[in-house]
């Protein structure tokens, strides 16, 4: 079984689009062409297999919005393939700033619906974190002086994403044993992390100094609900990780008027 | 294949997509006629922080916006493949709300290979009744109203033609003006529906609030309501044990405010010798702006058209029909870049044109 599948994430300051195929084997997929990237030798998950077919990740942080639609038609431009190839779509949940966030929930959500295909929401974080080893904790601006994390083992994620200042995350570090950090969170509180060793996640074509070098890589999230997309398990419902309640004060009354 | 008897000109489904506040409007029209629509709103989300806030707002959109789609697909008996053409309001509104409608349509205009128009929620207005009725007289003056804008225009082909600005608001628009009083009245959010409902039998010439800018040596097109909200305010305070009933009050202040709307939207119409008005926008909903104006414009000559009070306030419909213009006028597809305008200012119904095909027009 042989199935091709759109990702994208917008929870960082990166605006990340890959294509993939999907195999439950380690053999290539027959049907791919000239110009696919060399799959993982290791497979994501017990018997799936991604085979990356070209992505487009741009970090800007303001221009979600305008980038990702462009970028997901490039992506199939570039591999010959049509929309209504797709089998399904995944997509970075966060946590993330909320407005990109949206910008890519909402995409992806709409995009499948116009093709009556599932979409499936994964951590945005796992993007990151499974290109790692060891004890790794995964850290992103959450903007307000606060990051996004999650801890990994062996880049597999150990309890579920959350919100803190840099200080305290670091403590809850420690306290679990992590040794390394990755993603974008590091450089922005370098002092924050400084007993951490800085683990550097490359990017998709395995450079480590491109810009897009440390933000999640689409295509490591279709391996992470490529078991459920391969055993045709229904996504679940698509929910924005926020981790955060709207900013909303109820008003006073009204004030007095002065004459 | 049957035979086709005569031409069947059919334009495309146009699916239109609102999302500038707190309603998430979707709607499917195809050559004048509205096929389907759904509309989802928060407005229950924010009534106990008594205004629309902004990130509830985007986050009610994200979870309303695919479901409106099916829901208006479903109530037109048709499938996201029939979809020819997309439109979106890409601004102006608020910016987080904004983003998530432009994204969706993006989305589906990528993923079915249908073009894609932005276009102005105001011109949407604008354009709201098209489904219901008749063309749109070419030239028009329009009185939009609403709790963001208050303008008066001159309108020409709504699809093509620059649209002129004769006078617009110089601090409150209209209907925050009603929100405004509502909340220093006491009347439940959102305060336009409340006051219009509160003023209803009750004498509108108990009280002479003021009517800002209607001097003589006043800009004639110009409207200024803040100081009819402090007027509102001031006297309520120093009169705390009034008699006067609470919907003498209310319906007093209505009065002042669609007094001036009315007059010179009429003025307008005379000065510029256009014998069409057309009154749109959320407090175009108001009764007593519909029931004064239809008297005045009867009056003066004055050819008067209003959408149904549900199409006043925002919607799906609108925009639709805006885009369903914008197709069958032969409009260039917006650039795939579009991005969501908060502040748009109102020259054109379409926002996000390519370059070429701006510098062409
Ligand atoms: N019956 C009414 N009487 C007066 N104002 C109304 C009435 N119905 C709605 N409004 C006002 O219309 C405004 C909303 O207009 P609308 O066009 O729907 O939204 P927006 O301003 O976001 O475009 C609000 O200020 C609301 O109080
Ligand atoms: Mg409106």
């Amino acid at each position: 079984m042989l199935v091709l599948v759109l990702a994208l994430d917008t929870a960082t300051a990166a605006c990340a689009v890959a294509l993939a195929e999907l195999t439950e084997s380690d053999r290539a997929p027959r049907e791919s062409t000239a110009g696919a990237v060399p799959g993982r030798d290791e497979p994501a998950a017990p018997g799936v297999h991604v085979w990356p077919r070209g992505s487009v990740v741009t970090v800007d942080a303001r221009r979600h919005g305008e980038l990702l639609a462009p970028s997901m038609r490039t992506v199939l431009d570039d591999a010959g393939a049509r929309p209504s190839d797709l089998a399904a779509v995944v997509v970075g949940a966060g946590p993330g700033p909320f407005t990109g966030l949206r910008v890519g929930m909402v995409t992806a959500a709409a995009f499948a619906d116009a093709l009556e295909i599932p979409v499936y929401g994964v951590c945005s974080l796992d993007g990151i974190g499974a290109a790692t080893t060891g004890a790794v904790a995964v850290v992103t601006d959450a903007r307000r002086r606060e990051v996004y994390w999650a801890c990994y083992d062996d880049g597999v994620r150990v309890g579920e994403p959350a919100v803190g200042r840099p200080a305290e995350v670091a403590a809850a570090l420690r306290d679990r044993g992590v040794t390394g950090v990755a993603g974008p969170g590091l450089a922005l509180y370098p002092a924050a992390f400084a007993e951490f060793t800085s683990v550097a996640v490359p990017a998709s074509d395995g450079g480590l100094s491109a810009p897009e070098a440390g933000y999640p890589r689409p295509e490591l999230l279709v391996g992470l609900a490529g078991a459920d997309l391969l055993a045709g398990r229904p996504p679940h419902p698509l929910v924005p990780l926020y981790l955060r309640r709207p900013d909303a004060t109820e008003p006073h009354a009204p004030k007095p008027v002065r004459a | 294949m049957p035979a086709q008897h005569g031409p069947m000109v059919t334009g495309p489904v146009v699916m239109g997509i609102e999302t500038s506040c707190d309603e998430t409007g979707v709607a499917l029209v195809r050559d004048g006629e509205l096929l389907g629509e759904a509309l989802s709103t928060s407005m229950d989300q924010h009534a106990r922080y008594g205004g629309v806030v902004p990130e509830i707002a985007a986050r009610a959109h994200v979870q309303a916006l695919v479901p409106c789609v099916r829901s208006a697909l479903a109530s037109a008996g048709l499938r996201a493949a029939d979809i020819g053409a997309i439109a979106v309001t890409a601004g102006p509104g608020l910016a987080t709300a904004l983003h998530v409608g432009v994204a969706a349509a993006k989305a589906y205009a990528t993923a079915l290979g249908v073009p894609l128009y932005g276009v102005h929620h105001l011109a949407g207005h604008l354009a709201a009744d098209l489904v219901d009725g008749e063309p749109l007289p070419d030239p028009l003056i329009a009185l939009i109203v609403s709790g963001g804008h208050t303008s008066l225009l001159r309108v020409g082909d709504l699809a093509r033609d620059p649209i002129v600005h004769l006078g617009d608001t110089l601090d409150d628009a209209a209907g925050e003006c009603f929100d405004k009083v509502a909340r220093v009245l006491g009347l439940p959010y959102p305060g336009g529906p409340a006051v219009d409902r509160e003023a209803v039998g009750h004498d509108r010439t108990a009280l002479a609030f003021p009517r800002p800018l209607t001097g003589r040596t006043d800009a004639a097109y110009t409207f200024s309501f803040s100081g009819l909200k402090t007027a509102v305010a001031r006297w309520a305070e120093a009169h705390p044990d009034t008699t006067i009933p609470p919907g003498d009050v209310i319906a007093s202040f209505q009065e002042a405010v669609v007094d001036v709307l009315t007059a010179k939207a009429i003025r307008a119409c005379r000065d510029h010798a256009i014998d069409d008005l057309l009154v749109v926008g959320g407090v175009a909903a108001n009764s007593r702006l519909r029931e004064l104006a239809a008297q005045r414009c009867a009056d003066a000559g004055i050819r008067l058209r209003i959408p149904a009070r549900r199409r006043c306030t925002d919607n799906g419909v609108m925009i639709a029909s805006l885009g369903d213009l914008l197709v069958r006028s032969g409009a260039a597809p917006s650039a795939p870049d579009l991005a969501a305008m908060p502040g748009a200012f109102l020259d054109r119904a379409q926002l996000g044109l390519p370059e070429p095909a701006l510098h062409a027009a």
